[in-house]
């Protein structure tokens, strides 16, 4: 790639990327805007994939709210994310974990594999 | 008053603003635009300043462009292009780098669109073809172009195949949203014509002047 946007990019990453893996159960505290003054809202639940480099990558998490599956797309390295908190570590066996979506009730809030 | 720039498009990213949200952005480097001649308004008509970007071998050059480099007394230049002023020309320094535009700014890029030699309507005017189907045996062709003895001829500007791309193509109202003192590059809202590495000129919009002096 350019040098130039490279260093463009580069530029924009995040000093201290939240460490977390796929399968993880986390909280990912984002900044949100209401009228002239920000706070935080978190949203928790588990990473069921990771994708895109650099600049462009992007994590989803899902979560079941009152009975029904939620998911959410992050960029890693928007500055509207605070933080990512680990609430529980996961073990997956694959990179995407899109199967979570097929399950029903317990199964489908961690991994056990 | 900013005159304008040329430049060179180095390709696309994005940049998070100041509000957080992702913004797509095409990189322009625009170092070392020179000032080739000042035309004035007694002697041509018409008031402008003649600007020049990229290195020329000076063998490439015939002997009138030559002579203006050497009587301006700067180095050939390959891309070389006017900017037309309303106002009168600007005595002494003129300010041709990329802080002549700030943030927030907006412009017109010109460029030359990427050539995509002969095409057919569907590509090039957005006619819908025909059916896939249905033992169909047309499937991408322009269909009737014209009705019968009135008007007896074709209309004027029908869509028909033909070339596509490598044209002159500006766009307009592109806002500014990084300039990059030190690299000599400026960040501009949206794609702009032409492949990684051609020449564009950027200007000050017009249409967003003319609302500014309302």
């Amino acid at each position: 790639m350019n040098r130039i946007i490279d260093t463009i990019e580069k530029e924009q990453f995040k000093t201290d990327v939240p460490q977390f893996k796929v399968g993880d159960g986390v909280r990912v505290h984002t900044r949100v805007v209401e009228g002239d003054k920000e706070r935080i809202q978190i949203f928790a639940g588990i990473v069921i994939g990771r994708k895109g480099r650099g600049l462009n990558e992007t994590f989803t998490v899902r979560r079941i709210s009152y009975g029904e599956g939620v998911e959410r797309v992050f960029p890693t390295h928007s500055p509207r994310i605070a933080k990512v908190e680990v609430e529980k570590e996961g073990r997956a066996r694959r990179a995407k974990l899109n199967y979570l979506r097929n399950r029903k009730g317990k199964e489908a809030t961690a991994v056990r594999e | 008053m900013s005159i304008g720039l040329l430049g060179q498009k180095i390709g696309m990213t994005s940049v998070y603003d100041a509000n957080g949200k992702l913004r797509p952005v095409t990189v322009i480097a625009a170092g070392d635009n020179v000032l080739v001649s000042r035309i004035n308004a007694d002697a041509n008509g018409y008031s402008a300043i003649k600007v020049g970007f990229d290195v020329q071998k000076e063998s490439r050059l015939n002997g009138a462009n030559l002579g203006e480099f050497k009587k301006a007394g700067v180095e050939p230049k390959k891309f070389v292009r006017e900017f037309r002023l309303t106002n009168d020309l600007p005595e002494g320094e003129v300010n041709l780098s990329v802080t002549q535009f700030q943030p927030g700014d907006f412009v017109d890029v010109i460029g030359r669109s990427k050539g995509k030699g002969f095409q057919g309507v569907m590509k090039k005017h957005n006619f819908h073809g025909q059916g896939a189907a249905h033992g169909s045996k047309t499937h991408r062709r322009n269909g009737a172009i014209g009705n019968r003895s009135t008007p007896g001829r074709i209309w004027k500007n029908m869509g028909m195949p033909g070339h596509l791309g490598d044209e002159r193509v500006t766009v307009q109202n592109l806002q500014v949203v990084q300039v990059r003192e030190g690299e000599k590059v400026i960040l501009i809202s949206g794609a702009i014509p032409g492949a990684n590495g051609s020449y564009v000129v950027v200007r000050p919009a017009i249409k967003k002047r003319a609302e500014a002096g309302k």
